[in-house]
C-alpha cells in the first residue's frame, strides 16, 4: 500500500530524512518510532503530498505522492501532529465539516466510525476546544475516518493523551486494522511500537531497523540486567567501571546493564555483579535478566 | 454544481462558508472589530477630528466705541464661530487674557475707529494665539472674512463712492466646508481595508498556526474553494459595513448622496476584490496570525491613513509619498466615493479610477493565487 524509494528532504541545513526505503503491505500498523527530530513528521509530510521530496520517490495506495497527488488526497486520511481540529466549533460541526469537505456526510459513512464516535456522541454538542485530551483524540480520528480512507497517517496521535486514553486508542486502531485499514502511525513512545505489526526505528532521519517488534527484540543478542539498590545515581556510575560490560542506563525504576560476554552464564554473571556492588557498599541490591525491549534495541542502534 | 447533490451530501464550499460564519459569530473580539469600529471610527472622526471651530472666545478692546466698532463686534459674535469673552479696558489686559488660555483672539479698535473708516482708511488689529498654528490661522480667516463683509456692508449703504471690488467666494459641493464630507469616505476606504484585508488575512493565517490548514490542504478541497470560502463571508459582512458607514453617514452627519447608489455599491464591491486579494497575498506571506497583522497594519492601514489624502491633502505632500499614495487603492477609491456621494458624478467622470482598481484587482488576486500554494512551505 505505501512504497517509498530513496526519498530525501532537506531543509536549509538540516537533512530532515535521508535515503529512506521502506514498504507497507496492505491491513497493516506500521509503526515509525523515533525521538522528537527524527524526520517522522517531515517524511509524513512528503507522503500525504504536503511537502515535496528533494529526490527519491513515494506511492500511496498505488498513487504517486508528486505526480497524483491530487487522487491521493481522496484516497487517504491524515491526523497531524496536533489535532487539527477547530476549537470553536462543536464535535458535531467539526465532523460535519470535514465529512462535507471530503464530499460525503456523517451518516453515510456512520458505520465506519461508530465504535469510536459512540463514546463521544454524548458530547457532540461540545465545543472541542473544551474536550480532553483523549476526546480530541478520538474526534480527530473520528475525523480523519470519515472519508473512508485506504491509507490513514496518523502523526504522533499519543502525544498529550493520558495513558489510559492511549490504550483505548491502539484498541480502536487494532479494531480498524481488522477492518483492512492500512495506517502509518508515528509515536516517540517505544511501549507503542509493541502494538504495531511492524516498526521502523528512525533516528536523524535515517533508519535505522525495519521488522516486527519481536524480529527487534530478538536482533539484541547480548545479556540484559536489570539492576537497583538504594542509590541509583552511584549505581550506574559504578556499573559503568565493571569489567565486561557494554552499557548501563536508567530504565524505569532499574538501571539497565548490557555484558559484552554472552558465554558466562547467567546466574554466575549475577552473583559477579552483586559482589561488585557490595564491595561498592551498595544496600538493597536486586539484580534479575531482563528480556530486551525495543527501548533497548533503540539505545542499541543509536550507540552504533 | 452548487446544487447538483441531491442526497444529504452538504456542498462542499457552502459547508465551508457555514464553517467560516460560525467562527466570525462565535469570536466576540472578531464581531467587535468588524461592526464595532466602523461606528466607533465615523462617529470619532465625524465629530471629534473636525477641522470647524466654534463659538471660539474672543476679547474686545474698543477704544472708539462707536456705531461702527461695536456693529463689527456685534457681527462677528452673532456669526457663531466667536464668542465675547471679556471686553479690555487696556493694552496691559491683554497678555493675561492670552496667557490664561481663555481668549483664542483679540479684536482691538483704535480710537478713531470711525472716523478713519468714513475716509476709506478703517484700521484695526486683529491678534491670534498662534501657540495653536492651525486654530490661529482659522480664527484669523474667520474674522477676516466677516470684517470684509462688513466693510462691504457699510459701502453699499453709501452712494456715489468709489468703485467697489466684490470678491465673492463660494465652496462648491461643501459650502459650509463640513469636515465630515472629507471623514466619512475616509472611514469607508479605512474600514472596508482593515476588514476585508486585515481579517481575511488573519483567518488564513489562524488556519496555519493551528494547523487545521495541513488538513485542509491533505483534504479534496481546491486552492481557489477554500480562499472563496474564506473571502465570501468578509464580502457579504463588509458590505454590510460600507452601507452602515455610507448611512451613518447620511443621518448622523447629513452627509449627500447626489450620485447612483448602484454604482457607489459596484465601486464598493471592486474595492473589497482589492482589499480581499491583498489580505489574501498578506496571508501567504505571513506564517500566523500576529506576522499577518503586523503585515496588514503596518502596510495596509498606516498608507490607508496616511498617503491616500484621507487625512493630509496629497497635494501638499513631497513628491515621492504622492508617487507611493498612486499605488494605494484608497487613494483611488477616496476619489470615487467622494465624487459619487458629493459631487454626483458617474462612471463618465470616474472611469479611469474604476479601470486602475480593475487591474489592482486582477494584479493582486493573480499574485496571490500564485503565490498560495497547496502544499506546505
Amino acid at each position: 500500500m505505501i512504497n517509498i524509494d530513496h526519498l530525501s528532504k532537506s531543509f536549509a541545513a538540516v537533512q530532515a530524512v535521508k535515503d529512506i526505503t521502506l514498504s507497507v503491505e496492505q491491513g497493516e500498523i506500521f509503526g515509525i518510532i523515533g525521538p522528537d527530530g527524527a524526520g517522522k513528521t517531515t517524511l509524513f509530510r512528503m507522503l500525504t503530498s504536503l511537502m515535496l521530496p528533494d529526490s527519491g520517490s513515494a506511492s500511496v495506495a498505488g498513487l504517486d505522492v508528486v505526480k497524483d497527488y491530487k487522487r491521493l488526497r481522496q484516497a487517504i486520511g491524515y491526523m497531524p501532529g496536533r489535532f487539527s481540529l477547530y476549537q470553536d466549533l462543536t464535535v458535531e460541526e467539526n465532523l460535519g465539516f470535514f465529512a462535507a469537505v471530503f464530499g460525503t456526510s456523517i451518516r453515510e459513512n456512520y458505520d465506519l466510525i461508530a465504535p469510536i464516535y459512540s463514546q463521544i456522541e454524548p458530547f457532540k454538542a461540545r465545543r472541542a476546544g473544551a474536550l480532553s485530551g483523549g476526546m480530541k483524540q478520538k474526534l480527530a480520528l473520528c475525523c480523519a475516518l470519515i472519508h473512508k480512507p485506504e491509507v490513514l497517517f496518523l502523526d504522533e496521535p499519543g502525544t498529550g493523551v493520558d495513558p489510559v486514553s492511549r490504550k483505548e486508542f491502539w484498541d480502536m486502531l487494532g479494531n480498524l486494522r481488522k477492518q483492512g485499514l492500512t495506517m502509518l502511525v508515528s509515536t516517540p513512545y517505544m511501549d507503542e511500537a509493541a502494538l504495531c505489526s511492524r516498526v521502523a526505528l528512525m533516528q536523524k532521519g535515517e533508519i535505522m531497523a525495519i521488522d516486527t517488534p519481536d524480529g527487534i527484540t530478538k536482533a539484541f543478542q547480548m545479556p540484559l540486567y536489570a539492576v537497583r539498590s538504594d542509590n541509583m545515581y552511584q549505581l550506574i556510575k559504578d556499573l559503568r567501571t565493571l569489567d565486561g560490560m557494554a552499557d548501563c542506563y536508567a530504565f524505569g525504576e532499574f538501571a539497565h546493564l548490557k555484558m559484552l560476554d554472552t558465554a558466562t552464564p547467567a546466574d554466575i554473571a549475577t552473583t559477579r555483579i552483586t559482589d561488585f556492588l557490595q564491595a561498592k557498599n551498595h544496600r538493597n541490591v536486586e539484580i534479575k535478566t531482563a528480556a530486551p525491549t525495543v527501548e533497548d534495541c533503540f539505545i542499541e542502534l543509536m550507540r552504533n | 454544481m452548487l446544487f447538483s447533490n441531491t442526497s444529504s451530501r452538504p456542498n462542499r464550499f457552502l459547508a465551508f462558508v457555514a464553517k467560516e460564519f460560525r467562527h466570525i459569530l462565535r469570536d466576540r473580539r472578531t464581531l467587535l472589530i468588524l461592526f464595532g469600529m466602523p461606528v466607533a471610527q465615523v462617529l470619532l472622526f465625524g465629530f471629534v477630528l473636525t477641522n470647524e471651530i466654534k463659538n471660539a472666545s474672543i476679547a474686545v478692546f474698543d477704544q472708539s466705541k462707536d456705531a461702527s466698532s461695536v456693529g463689527l463686534t456685534n457681527k462677528l459674535t452673532s456669526s457663531g464661530y466667536f464668542r465675547l469673552d471679556r471686553n479690555l479696558s487696556s493694552t496691559e489686559e491683554l497678555e493675561p487674557a492670552f496667557r490664561s488660555g481663555k481668549i483664542k483672539l483679540a479684536v482691538i479698535f483704535p480710537p478713531d475707529f470711525a472716523q478713519k473708516l468714513q475716509t476709506g482708511d478703517g484700521q484695526l488689529q486683529i491678534i491670534g494665539d498662534a501657540s495653536d498654528p492651525n486654530t490661529a490661522t482659522t480664527l484669523i480667516n474667520y474674522a477676516n472674512a466677516i470684517i470684509l463683509d462688513y466693510r462691504q456692508q457699510l459701502l453699499a449703504g453709501q452712494s456715489g463712492d468709489a468703485p467697489v471690488i466684490r470678491i465673492e467666494t463660494r465652496m462648491r459641493y461643501n459650502p459650509e466646508q463640513k469636515a465630515v464630507f472629507n471623514f466619512v469616505p475616509g472611514v469607508m476606504t479605512l474600514i472596508l481595508m482593515l476588514v476585508s484585508a486585515m481579517m481575511t488575512s488573519i483567518t488564513i493565517a489562524r488556519e496555519k498556526e493551528l494547523g487545521t490548514m495541513e488538513v485542509l490542504l491533505v483534504s479534496p478541497l481546491k486552492p481557489i474553494q477554500i480562499i472563496l470560502g474564506k473571502t465570501a463571508p468578509y464580502l457579504v459582512l463588509t458590505m454590510i459595513n460600507a452601507a452602515l458607514v455610507v448611512v451613518l453617514g447620511l443621518t448622523v452627519f447629513g452627509m449627500p448622496l447626489r450620485g447612483s447608489i448602484l454604482l457607489l455599491t459596484f465601486e464598493c464591491v471592486l474595492y473589497m476584490f482589492v482589499a480581499l486579494s491583498l489580505g489574501i497575498f498578506i496571508s501567504t506571506r505571513s506564517a500566523n496570525q500576529q506576522q499577518a497583522m503586523f503585515m496588514s497594519a503596518l502596510g495596509l492601514m498606516m498608507p490607508t491613513m496616511l498617503l491616500s489624502g484621507f487625512i493630509f491633502p496629497r497635494e501638499s505632500m513631497p513628491q515621492i509619498l504622492q508617487a507611493i499614495g498612486t499605488a494605494i487603492p484608497a487613494t483611488w477609491f477616496n476619489t470615487i466615493v467622494k465624487g459619487i456621494m458629493i459631487k454626483g458624478v458617474g462612471l463618465d467622470v470616474l472611469w479611469k479610477e474604476s479601470l486602475i482598481m480593475v487591474g489592482m484587482a486582477l494584479f493582486f488576486l493573480a499574485i496571490s493565487m500564485r503565490n498560495f500554494k497547496d502544499r506546505l512551505e
